[in-house]
């Protein structure tokens, strides 16, 4: 069967040497975009990127040109942006690799998004761990300064535009706009209750725009190419391309940017090569770790939002985790949910028990201790936690749950009945766990 | 005697200035005395908390949340291995058994001649590099166990590819 190849658009400057340095992102166009951009009014932007059809690639799919219009237009209060590269969603390697390697790109798509919405200054929240990034941004924003494209006047336009490069320090839960706005105030990394929204009372209670790195870095594309042009690409709903990392029992794991009429299998079996010693495929996860599990029956799923959801999980941070034959779904379900209980923040008591609830119920299992009331147990405890927590990282962890025991509830009975898993990778073996369990 | 130069001190100020609140410097001034004295310790903090007008518990309230920050002294080399989905599916739960073994040491935990601290993290991003470690906070990708003995034997002799942290100050 045929498979459709990548369609490169942020992707497109890739294997170019040295593309992260100044000289050589101008002489293949860099900042092009945002001359466009500054020769336009605000609000023709906003349309402009509203009729691109372009969606925040964070995870929730919003489309930017709208988040961009809710940002009230008086003036009085100064406006923020804040980027969000605080990826930590278990499978996603995208922005780590748009911000080491082509930070020029997020830097223009930044002063784009400003000078729509009428901002003066941007913080840019790069996660702690990723060190590499911080440098990379760190230089390249320092070269756009001496080249006037940030500061007091930005390509001499007379437009004032600063950028404040914040280091995370380790929390999974501050990728979460509103527990990123309270980590960039210096406290906890606590989600907040909405609304009010950002875009009215945000960082330091002043209207705030949050947009994922992604996402920005598509915007120097469309200024150059059109709107139109960018919205030929895709579904009817979903638009443009978009950045799938792919990862797990794959033969060539890697960031993959696709058109979005492309499928599951397009990507797994065209850009990954297939399963890893041509082994059967068993489990993918479409969105991240908070996305519900899918089969091999979802080859033929499209990658686009809508028919994602459609079938039954997200799109979510556009991370794909491939499993095959051999792995014991309830360790890969335990795993992932050890991921939930380390990072839940604490702040509301649905999450920060029912996460740990649930991992302990799933070692119980796992270990060769459960019972057969395990399962309900477990679905019981996710019906407390879904729509009971005070921000989706409660309602996310439950998605591994509900999705396992749909499709791989086989695999919790044998373990219950036999007390040994059939699988070979990730059966229980007392010396990998004890140190933590 | 102050654990924090006048130097950092300044340094951390102008960190301050750059917000429209100098509380959100909160974070990278940690991070700044961590690289200068290995740890966090309670007066390290408290210093820090002077700074920013800020009682204690608070500092500590952070220093507990964000877990980038020690609370002891570490080793010259903190190796992270990352513990999520992508690398746990590529074998990550075997390396960090195969470090435990050559370091003898178990995870967070230092080894006595202060060389080597053994810590998980989790998802790091490098999802198409699994299973992958952070030594000092640089990646390395793809990694075997053959891959870590010769990383060892590199850090032993000083590696220019990994600044090591500096020599803890005293608890």
């Amino acid at each position: 069967m045929k498979v459709k190849e990548q369609q490169q658009i942020l992707f497109k400057s890739r294997q170019i040497e040295n593309i992260g340095e100044l000289d050589v992102y101008a002489q293949h166009g860099g900042y092009e975009g945002l001359k466009r951009a500054l020769a336009m009014k605000p609000d023709d932007l906003i349309e402009l990127v509203k009729a691109s059809g372009l969606r925040g690639r964070g995870g929730a799919g919003f489309p930017t040109g709208m988040k961009w219009s809710f940002v009230p237009k008086t003036p009085g209060k100064p406006k923020y942006l804040c980027v969000n590269c605080d990826e930590s969603e278990p499978g996603t390697c995208k922005d780590r690799e748009l911000v080491e390697e082509q930070p020029h790109q997020l830097i223009e798509g930044i002063a784009i998004c400003c000078w729509a919405v009428g901002i003066e200054t941007a913080f840019l929240y790069i996660r702690g761990e990723m060190l590499e990034g911080y440098l990379a941004l760190r230089k390249a924003i320092d070269e756009a300064y001496k080249a006037g494209f940030l500061g007091k006047s930005v390509m001499k336009s007379g437009y004032k535009l600063d950028i404040v490069l914040h280091r995370g320090a380790g929390a999974y839960i501050c990728g979460e706009e509103s527990a990123l706005l309270s980590s960039l105030e210096g406290g906890r990394g606590f989600p907040r209750l909405k609304p009010p929204f950002p875009a009215i009372s945000g960082l330091y209670a002043c209207p705030t725009v949050i947009n994922n790195v992604e996402t920005l870095s598509t915007l120097p594309h469309i200024l150059v190419n059109g709107a139109e042009w960018y919205a030929g690409f895709g579904t009817e709903k979903s638009k443009g391309t978009r950045i799938f990392c792919l990862s797990g029992h794959v033969k060539k794991p890697g960031n993959y940017e696709m058109e979005l009429t492309s499928t599951m299998r397009d990507l797994i079996f065209g850009c990954g090569g297939g399963i890893l010693e041509d082994k059967e495929l068993k489990a993918i996860i479409p969105g991240g770790a908070s996305a519900p599990m899918l089969t091999r029956e979802h080859l033929d799923v499209g990658l686009d939002f809508e028919s994602i959801a459609a079938a039954g999980s997200m799109a979510g941070s556009g991370a794909v985790v491939v499993m095959h034959q051999d792995t014991c779904m309830v360790g890969a379900i335990l795993r992932i949910m050890e991921f939930f209980e380390e990072e839940s923040c604490g702040k509301c008591t649905p999450c920060r028990e029912g996460t740990r609830w649930m991992r302990d119920v799933l070692i119980r299992i796992h270990s060769g201790h459960g019972q057969k009331s395990d399962l309900d147990l477990l679905l019981s405890v996710c019906g407390n936690l879904a729509g009971k927590s005070f921000c989706p990282l409660g309602d996310a962890s439950t998605s591994c749950v509900t999705s396992g025991l749909r499709y791989f509830k086989d695999e919790f009975e044998h373990l219950v009945e036999h007390k040994k898993s059939k699988y070979s990778l990730g059966a229980y073996d007392p010396r990998l766990v004890a140190a933590h369990h | 005697m102050s654990l924090l130069t006048p130097a950092l001190q300044d340094e951390i100020r102008q960190m301050m200035a750059r917000y429209p609140k100098p509380r959100s410097a909160i974070l990278g001034a940690l991070h700044r005395v961590q690289e200068e004295l290995g740890w966090l310790s309670p007066e390290a903090q408290a210093e820090v908390a002077a700074l920013f007008d800020m009682p204690a518990g608070e500092v500590d309230s952070l220093v507990t949340f964000y877990y980038m920050y020690f609370r002891k002294p570490m080793g010259r080399y903190v190796i992270k291995v990352c513990r999520s989905i992508s690398c746990y599916l590529r074998g990550s739960d075997q390396l960090r058994c195969h470090l435990q073994d050559k370091l003898g040491i178990q995870r967070g935990e230092t080894t006595a001649d202060g060389m080597f601290s053994l810590v998980e993290g989790e998802c790091l991003a490098a999802c198409d590099g699994a299973p992958a470690v952070q030594i000092n906070d640089r990646f390395v990708e793809n990694v075997t166990s053959e891959m870590l003995d010769g990383l060892l034997e590199e850090l032993r002799k000083g590696s220019s590819r990994f600044p090591a942290w500096p020599e803890p100050c005293k608890p």
